[in-house]
């Protein structure tokens, strides 16, 4: 059981010295508020605020005198509960920044309110590409992925080996919507044909008559947009079906490693998404991944807690050259003028809507066989490079980008 | 060949069959909330959490002991059945003096904390169960998987064991009996307690073997029971409580219906059961198979 | 019966003196959790309504509650309308869903009532789901905090505050009216004795529905106000586990008191507030207030104060 979660466990990153009085209160307080404990709790969860306290510690924040606290707390995937959450901790606990925040809904109402309050929130776990289109702050930094990076990932490397005709299994809801009619665009601006579309109810439990209707329009791929325990359950109900075994394949929107894990490689084999970063893919990764499972019982690090770390870093970095973190447009300003560099994500930069824009990668899940070692589930098939792999700005109707 | 509304009358058996597939689940559950309902006037708000309880015991079995499939099948109606004879030992007993609306909200209670507690042991992403049956059929109109066709007949077959136990043997009769004057039955030397108890253990063993037939289906996910119950409620509305066979016939029947909504209009899937609802409750308040008191 | 001009005083002097508490509470408390708390208290005294004065057991309030906030929300985001015709449009529409719903709902009693009203509820959920206008599960955003009648700046939490106690008060006002009208009365004798208030000649049907209107219309009011105050109107306002918590409010305050379902809004949202770090710990020790609740103090906490409080003043007498 873990007791330790109580509301606001505080983790005080102490610094010697109080000379730094420029800042707000003289802390700098991270708020990392994500889903503890439910659907999305291994994509980002506790290991969210680890990610955000290992930055901390790298940065080197208690060597250059700056005092940074990080806190945290659960929205438990609810709009009103998060919004709750962060109005009190601009309003009465003084958080400075707040980070992550997973599922689209959430971030949306988070996003205003931290506008609203003039501080800064540096997303990872959501996915609406929304918060850089049409919902964009000079508050906010949209930092790993989105729904349009990676509609464009799969939906452009899939067409281009020759999966053309597309069907579409969609959950009934904004989200869903908002995958397929991306990864649509994408599909037919490379040549390839969206022969059908269904929508199944969310959240759906059985999936088989969606799935022979798939079956029966003999399309070459069947993208599942929806999310979470909906992808899982009609990735497994595809395969009692045998539809793998028909020549059709599937493809995910929107998976995790943990998603993988979840599934095992037996059922999970062979199917393409697209990722912002892999634990594997470099010795940088694989170090953190290391530390990341020692502190997490074992469990591997997800885009989302890379995402967390280096953005977590870049704001540091950009605090200390204004030497302040009172005014949060003016921090993000910063960070927006100032490259970002770390050892996860490499060089990169902040545009104008605030997107962050790195590398992407197109990764396959591996045989059972070629497993070699734990969480070893996927090779890189193709790197999709950062000029390519985010949304144009002109395309993204945000008010910041002056046209 | 013939289409209707544009699908091929190949297709169309397919989305029949599995629609029969889902109404097997929905029989069950309500089969299960009749029979507790007829001897304890107690709506089981914990049913669905009875039956999620269901696939994790029997995943528990597979993952910590290694008993197989099979064996849960078994096992997994009498370990939950036991844990509902406690449940009833422990709490519902002192409600049946009481309102019955006190009887929904007690189990409503333990409903929440069953499913939190399953939510904070296994998060709610849901565990995966390996498929005792892997393959399938290849008919001419669908590839039926084996497991599938086996839920089916496995639900048949106890649905109307069910009706035969209640409706044409011995013990069923003293139990229609107690239904009606419990006292009486009392007076001839029969213990009405112990039935109801045992009544109401047997309603949620059919719950939880509900689960684990639904197990390598669905994943195994703590919030599996409170989706469905909500729809099988509905469905005990539009059957009425007035018969086991009423619970059995509209539970299949049902699914069928929804399964073809899947396919005409699948937006409408998730409500097709509620719109009904309203329906029958508008022309026959009392349900289709229920008698107005 | 007796004593029922006096108690009717004191309920009112109790309530005077609630107010002052409140005119002066967010000196102290941070407004925006009193705010949540008002509406939550106004809504569990609508469903008290039914419970406690019909001894209907409703178990899809949150679709008047829901339904209401996404009205709202709407006219005033989408349509540029100001909050207060937001709120009147809310409970307009709350009031009408409620007809339909009720007209469907009372046909049936006790248990089966509470399963039609969940369904019934569970329908509304799927279609706010579905529905364009109320955004999915993204929920109606950011909506605005207009001046109310183009005079009053709500952008301040504290001004605000005291539009909502307005509201609440309001609220408070016309059920404490309803229940000690004839109206009232007649709802009583249904509560004890159906078969009874028909022989008496009363169309019980009726008196049925007009009381779960005007319960849908007072939730309603409460859903609206909520939007509004937290800008935001989400699928957790309509989805059944917000059903539950408001039988759980009025249960633990006390079913069929006049403040009880105050008292219990205000303890189960102060103990969701503090224990919101512990996640799914929440549904257990929710689910473990309803079962201790059911077990050993089924009047809940005003209800067991009343009592003992009567237990003593006649040992006194």
């Amino acid at each position: 059981m873990r007791f330790k979660h109580l509301f606001v466990t505080t983790a005080a990153v102490l610094a010697a010295g109080a000379a730094n009085a420029q800042m707000s209160d003289g802390v700098i307080k991270i708020g990392v508020m994500n889903d503890q404990s439910g659907l999305y709790a291994d994509v980002s969860g506790p290991g969210g605020t680890w990610a955000a306290k290992k930055a901390v510690e790298d940065y080197g924040a208690a060597a250059k005198g700056m005092k940074v606290e990080v806190v945290f707390a659960d929205h438990q995937n609810k709009p009103d509960i998060g919004s709750n959450v962060v109005r009190q901790w601009l309003d009465v606990d003084k958080v400075d920044v707040v980070v992550d925040v997973p599922t689209s809904s959430v971030a949306l109402a988070v996003n205003q309110i931290v506008k609203e309050k003039n501080k800064v929130f540096l997303v990872s776990g959501a996915a609406t590409a929304d918060l850089t289109g049409p919902a964009c702050t000079p508050n906010t930094v949209h930092w790993t992925y989105d729904t349009w990076a990676l509609a464009n990932g799969t939906g452009k490397a899939i067409v281009q080996t020759g999966g053309k005709s597309w069907f579409f299994l969609t959950a009934d809801y904004a989200f869903g919507h908002a995958l397929e009619r991306d990864t649509k665009a994408v599909v037919e601006a490379n040549g390839g044909k969206v022969v059908g579309a269904v929508r199944h109810p969310f959240p759906g439990t059985d999936f088989s008559s969606f799935l022979l209707q798939a079956q029966g329009s003999k399309a070459q791929i069947i993208a599942l947009a929806n999310a979470g325990g909906d992808t899982i359950n009609s990735i497994k109900q595809a395969a009692e079906f045998g539809i793998v075994e028909g020549g059709q394949k599937l493809a995910g929107m929107l998976m995790f490693d943990t998603d993988i894990h979840a599934l095992g490689l037996k059922t999970a084999q062979g199917l393409n998404f697209t990722t912002a970063w892999y634990w594997d893919a470099n010795d940088n990764n694989r170090a953190f991944a290391k530390d990341f499972s020692a502190a997490n019982g074992g469990k591997y690090p997800t885009m989302v807690h890379a995402g967390i770390y280096s953005s977590v870093i870049h704001y540091l970095k950009a605090v200390e050259a204004l030497k302040s973190d009172a005014d949060g447009a003016k921090v993000v300003a910063k960070m927006k003028e100032m490259p970002s560099e770390d050892k996860l994500f490499g060089k990169g930069s902040v545009r104008v809507d605030g997107r962050h824009i790195h590398d992407m990668y197109l990764v396959e899940v591996k045989k059972p066989g070629d497993s070699k070692k734990p969480w070893d589930y996927m090779t890189v098939k193709k790197t999709i490079p950062a000029a390519e792999a985010f949304r144009p700005l002109a395309e993204g109707k945000c008010p910041l980008v002056k046209s | 060949m013939f289409e209707l509304l544009g699908i091929a009358p190949q297709a169309l058996f397919g989305q029949l069959l599995l629609g029969l597939i889902n109404g097997a689940f929905y029989a069950m559950l309500s089969l299960g909330l009749a029979v507790i309902f007829g001897l304890l006037n107690v709506i089981n708000f914990t049913h669905g959490a009875q039956y999620m309880m269901g696939a994790f015991v029997a995943w528990m079995l597979l993952e910590w002991v290694g008993v197989p499939y099979w064996g849960a099948l078994v096992l997994v109606p009498i370990i939950v059945g036991a844990f509902g004879v406690l449940l009833e030992k422990v709490f519902l007993k002192r409600l049946y003096h009481l309102d019955h609306l006190y009887g929904l909200l007690l189990t409503f209670g333990l409903a929440l904390m069953i499913e939190g507690v399953f939510r904070k042991q296994f998060g709610s992403s849901g565990l995966p169960y390996a498929n005792p049956l892997p393959g399938g059929t290849r008919l001419d109109f669908m590839f039926l998987p084996n497991y599938r066709a086996w839920v089916v007949v496995a639900s048949l077959v106890i649905c109307f064991g069910t009706w035969f136990l209640i409706e044409r043997t011995k013990l069923g009769s003293y139990l229609r009996a107690a239904v009606e004057r419990p006292d009486l039955v009392q007076a001839f030397g029969i213990n009405v307690p112990r039935m109801i108890t045992l009544t109401y253990g047997f309603g949620v063993g059919l719950a939880a073997l509900a689960g684990v037939l639904a197990a390598p289906i669905y994943s195994v996910n703590p919030l599996m029971g409170s989706n469905l119950i909500i729809i099988v409620f509905a469905v005990v509305v539009i059957g009425g409580m007035g018969s086991i066979m009423g619970a059995i016939v509209t539970g299949f029947g049902l699914g069928v219906i929804e399964g073809l909504t899947k396919v005409f209009y699948p937006e409408a899937s998730n409500t097709v059961i509620f719109i009904i609802m309203a329906i029958v409750l508008m022309l026959k308040p009392a349900g289709l198979f229920g008698t107005p008191k | 019966m007796m004593k029922a001009g006096t108690t009717k005083n004191r309920d009112l002097q109790i309530f005077a003196g609630l107010m002052a508490l409140a005119l002066i509470a967010p000196l102290a408390i941070y407004p925006v959790f009193l705010m949540k708390v008002l509406c939550f208290a106004l809504f569990a005294l609508a469903f008290n309504l039914l419970i406690g004065y019909v001894g209907l057991l409703s178990f899809g309030h949150a679709m008047f509650f829901g339904g209401a906030a996404y009205i709202s929300g709407h006219v005033v985001k989408v349509w540029g309308w100001s909050p207060e015709m937001g709120i009147i449009a809310g409970t307009a529409c709350a009031a009408l869903l409620g007809l339909a719903a009720g007209s469907l709902a009372i046909r049936r009693q006790g248990i089966y009532f509470a399963m039609v009203t969940l369904a019934l509820a569970q329908m509304v959920f799927f279609f706010c789901l579905q529905a364009p206008f109320t955004k999915g599960e993204d929920g109606i955003q950011a909506i605005p905090r207009r001046p109310v009648l183009g005079l009053f700046d709500l952008s301040d939490d504290r001004a605000f505050y005291y539009l909502v106690l307005g509201i609440f008060a309001f609220g408070f006002l016309v059920i404490w009216r309803t229940i000690h009208s004839p109206f009232g009365q007649v709802l009583k004798a249904i509560r004890e004795n159906e078969p009874r208030a028909i022989s008496l000649g009363y169309r019980v049907d009726q008196y049925k529905l007009l009381a779960f209107v005007l319960s849908a219309a007072l939730t309603g009011m409460a859903g609206a106000t909520k939007a509004l105050v937290f800008q935001l109107a989400s699928l957790t306002d309509v989805a059944w586990q917000m059903s539950g918590e408001v039988v759980l409010m009025t249960l633990v305050g006390g079913m069929g008191t006049v403040f009880g379902p105050i008292i219990g809004a205000g303890v189960i949202i102060t103990m969701q507030n503090y224990l919101a770090g512990f996640g799914e710990w929440v549904l257990v020790i929710q689910g473990a207030i309803f079962v201790v609740v059911v077990m050993a103090f089924r009047k809940g906490i005003v209800g067991e104060i009343q009592a003992w409080w009567q237990r003593r003043s006649r040992n006194q007498a």
